[in-house]
């Protein structure tokens, strides 16, 4: 483990974070802030150090902690509650909260040892790869409220949004549907296939006649539950996918499932001979594999986030000037509500307080908040910076500027159905070819010998089995999903692939998606920097977290911080302070008395003053992402390319000089505005890809064909959509594509290898010489070989454009 | 010969007893999470033991 002594900056015990001096010290160890320290002192008190022993640094940063300690005061109201619980009874509560932080064997650790701290605590479970914990509480000892306070003081603060209060979870029970029938169709797959072994070995006689009987009809019983249950699914499929006239995948199957299973209980109980119900429970076994496979979820990431996922449920609302916390969904026009610092305006507002601070980061991606001024309106989904505001709520929350868009019809329908999938396509002409092909050899027998006509034609429906033709579209597109989720490219189904390797047209949004925030350009104008005014300003930028200062700290590098008196932060204005006696600025215009302030076309000025006079000022711009240049080009040559951008067209010839003049350029462009445009496009019979980030994008991802949200940290937030991209992996998008279509041909290659497998089974189905043993060979030896060659393929391809490298996420 | 009768019946129930078994432990819940117990198994709990909490869920009515 780091000692902190010893390193030559001294780090937080508690988060890691460098300390600007070691003023916050206890028991020798030093702290950051006023926050990590009361975590330490927390879990000292109750002897919960072993927390710091299991990993050097385990905490997050308290240093943005959001204040006021009444904020959780909501859940005590009865309803709020209510929908927030598990389970209760009389004495005890479960409660399941979903805690972003939980990142290392510490944070298990802790959690998992609550009921030290706390006696009303029974219990608490972690769940780490969905970051969530479960806790079960004594109700007289402690109440929810509490709990959540308890949390939050120990530095796991929940997050309980909007829509945790309509959906109590639901994912994860069709999954173990399909594990069911999978296990009970291998249960009696694997029984069924032992009570053949005579019929294997038919030339040997290994046990006596009687045996066989009882054999099969043994078989008989065991295939009952996998035709019953297993294959119950791809009837409800089959069945519906005639009412709508079309021909999917299962129809074929359910033909198959169909003619297998009646001829054998003829042939068992009419002539005592063997039937092919090994090979019906084979089939069974390795389709539903296939769908298991395929079924490859992201558990710690949420896909159909709207923006409920992000409001808060209760907002402070002042009734004669009195504070009143209520849950979110009983806001109504006309109410004035107190907005505090780090807190999240829930509804389209207008502002009464005199100024505000709003972070639209999660809007639009752009991290720098935007001052507003008293009677502006507020669009809802802003963050306020700095002090408390009070608004007055001019539309409900489902009724905003923002939130209107989730009004739309474009978020009823559902993009699965928007492409017909490859193997639906392929599995019309198969099942009229297998049909005719059967019925042809019925005819031919026929003049011969009528019953070995009939075993032909049942034969060819028998071995024609699309197992092998069904099982390579699963295998391929689960083994793809897996490669692009090492990649940190989570997609949310496998459906997705296919549609991603049809896409033409790509839609790019500017801010935060092709910018970086963090990739800010800083330029400094004025009076030569000294390197003490360098230290002064690093030490006054240190003490804030404004994005603005952040850039400026990333600035100055690596230089040492002068010692200052006096120094705070104003919110969202700057920060003063004192050196050797004189009074030094760094911030806005107003703050630092600038007179006749400059205007930029784009990006923000902060100026720099010491003893009133301004030495000079930081033009910041955010910059283009990493790579962002040659991923463009890249893409120019395949894709017609499109930018979104909200903001105003001036800056389109910077952007025309950095990213090439091909581009579909479009600015001032609104949430709605967005989605009309790809909606535009989609009417032109283009297949579009939108990349976004915000949620001002929501509607854009949703009218694409394939929408894919970027974000820096993927289980944190980012909007609906059909994949989820971490921005790390950005540069990867053209290979990503390429993945895509080069999978669709693996699984085009995988059709014609178990179309080999039918012609032969076919050929010997026609002359009647077909027997169980061949089938019960033929069958897993062609789905296996599929397999093995969509995921032997799929791989090489991967590693040949190097997407294998990467870790799990 | 005829014990293979009862050799079948017994291994038959044999099989329907884990198919089962596996049932059960599905629906309380013991594949629904694959990582976080083994690192749970590395803590070792000095002090007051770690109550283990049986799996039982008693669902969410």
């Amino acid at each position: 483990m780091l000692n902190p002594a010893t390193t030559e900056k001294t780090h937080c015990y508690h988060c890691g974070e460098l300390c600007e001096n070691d003023s916050l010290k206890i028991d020798e160890k030093v702290f950051c802030c006023q926050g990590c320290k009361l975590v330490y002192e927390v879990l000292s008190e109750n002897d919960l150090c072993t927390y710091y022993d299991l990993e050097s640094f385990p905490g997050e940063s308290q240093k943005e902690k959001k204040g006021k300690a009444n904020r959780f005061d909501y859940l005590n109201d009865e309803e709020t509650a209510q929908k927030l619980l598990d389970f209760q009874n009389e004495s005890e509560c479960h409660v399941t909260f979903h805690i972003p932080l939980i990142h290392c064997a510490s944070c298990i650790w802790l959690l998992e040892n609550l009921y030290q701290i706390h006696p009303g605590i029974i219990s608490s479970r972690v769940d780490f790869i969905k970051k969530k914990v479960q806790i079960k509480f004594l109700k007289e000892k402690i109440n929810l409220q509490e709990v959540v306070s308890l949390l939050s003081t120990i530095g796991y603060e929940p997050k309980i949004a909007l829509s945790h209060l309509d959906k109590k979870e639901k994912t994860g029970k069709a999954d173990r549907r399909t594990v069911k029938r999978l296990a009970v169709a291998g249960f009696c797959f694997g029984n069924m296939m032992l009570f053949s072994i005579p019929e294997y070995f038919s030339e040997v006689e290994l046990i006596a006649e009687n045996f066989r009987s009882l054999f099969n009809y043994l078989n008989v019983l065991l295939a009952i539950p996998v035709v019953t249950y297993s294959a119950s699914d791809y009837y409800l499929s089959a069945w519906n996918s005639i009412k709508q006239r079309r021909i999917n995948m299962d129809i074929p199957i359910v033909l198959g499932i169909a003619s297998l299973f009646l001829y054998s209980l003829w042939e068992i109980f009419a002539f005592g001979n063997a039937g092919y119900m090994d090979s019906l429970g084979g089939l069974l076994f390795f389709l539903l594999l296939g769908k298991i496979y395929q079924q490859k979820t992201f558990s710690a990431l949420e896909f159909d986030r709207d923006y409920k996922s992000y409001f808060p449920i209760a907002v402070t609302k002042l009734v004669q000037n009195r504070e009143e916390v209520i849950p979110l969904t009983r806001l109504e026009v006309g109410d004035v509500i107190l907005v505090r610092d780090e807190e999240l305006i829930p509804a389209d507002s207008l502002l009464l307080s005199e100024s505000a601070q709003v972070d639209y980061s999660f809007v639009t991606g752009e991290e720098v908040p935007v001052p507003k001024r008293k009677g502006e309106l507020i669009y809802a989904g802003g963050r306020q910076k700095g002090e408390p505001v009070l608004l007055t709520v001019q539309k409900s929350p489902s009724q905003g500027y923002l939130t209107d868009l989730w009004n739309n019809e474009s978020f009823e329908k559902s993009k699965d159905k928007l492409l017909e999938p490859l193997s639906n396509q392929v599995s019309g002409v198969f099942t009229w070819t297998v049909i005719s092909i059967a019925l042809i050899a019925l005819l031919a027998w026929i003049p011969m010998d009528v019953s070995m006509g009939v075993k032909a034609f049942v034969s060819v429906l028998i071995v024609a089995c699309p197992c092998a033709l069904a099982m390579s579209t699963p295998f391929t597109l689960g083994n793809t999903l897996r490669i692009f989720g090492r990649g940190k490219f989570y997609l949310k189904n496998a459906s997705v692939v296919e549609r991603l390797a049809l896409v033409d047209t790509l839609i790019f949004d500017k801010t935060g998606t092709l910018t970086d925030p963090a990739k800010a350009s800083v330029s400094y104008q004025g009076e030569k920097l000294s390197e003490e005014s360098k230290s002064i300003l690093k030490s006054l930028v240190a003490r804030s977290t404004h994005p603005l200062s952040n850039r400026i700290n990333v600035w100055l590098g690596d230089v040492a911080s002068a010692t200052l008196e006096h120094v705070s932060e104003i919110k969202g204005q700057g920060i003063q302070g004192e050196y050797l006696g004189q009074p030094v600025k760094v911030g806005s215009e107003t703050f630092c008395g600038v007179k006749n302030g400059l205007s930029v076309e784009s990006g923000n000025l902060v100026y720099f003053s010491v003893s009133e006079v301004i030495l000079g000022y930081f033009h910041i711009q955010s910059g283009l992402r990493a790579k962002a240049k040659e991923v463009v080009s890249h893409l120019e040559n395949e894709y017609e390319l499109h930018l979104l951008s909200g903001d105003h067209s001036h800056e389109m010839k910077s952007l025309q000089n950095l990213l090439g003049s091909d581009i579909h350029y479009n600015f001032q462009q609104g949430p709605n505005d967005k989605l009309q445009y790809i909606k535009k496009l989609n009417q032109d019979s283009r297949q579009t890809l939108m990349v976004g980030d915000g949620l001002n994008d929501a509607g854009a991802l949703q009218e694409s064909e394939v929408g894919i949200a970027i974000s820096d940290r993927v289980s944190h937030f980012s909007p609906a959509s059909d994949a989820i991209l971490d921005a790390d992996s950005f540069e990867k998008i053209p290979e990503f594509l390429a993945f895509a279509k080069q999978s669709r041909n693996v699984i085009k290659a995988s059709f014609a290898l178990s179309f080999l497998y039918n012609i032969v089974g076919i050929s010997l189905a026609v002359q009647g010489i077909l027997s169980p043993v061949i089938c019960a060979v033929l069958m897993p030896l062609s789905s296996i070989s599929v397999v093995l060659f969509t995921t032997l393929s799929t791989n090489f391809l991967a590693w040949r454009k190097g997407l294998l490298t990467q870790s799990k996420p | 010969m005829e014990v293979i009768f009862i050799l079948i019946g017994l291994s038959l129930i044999l099989a329907v007893t884990f198919l089962f078994l596996f049932f059960k432990a599905m629906k309380g819940g013991q594949f629904d999470d694959d990582y976080t117990p083994s690192v749970r198994i590395l803590f070792d709990n000095h002090k007051k033991t770690t109550k283990n909490q049986p799996l039982k869920q008693k669902s969410n009515e």
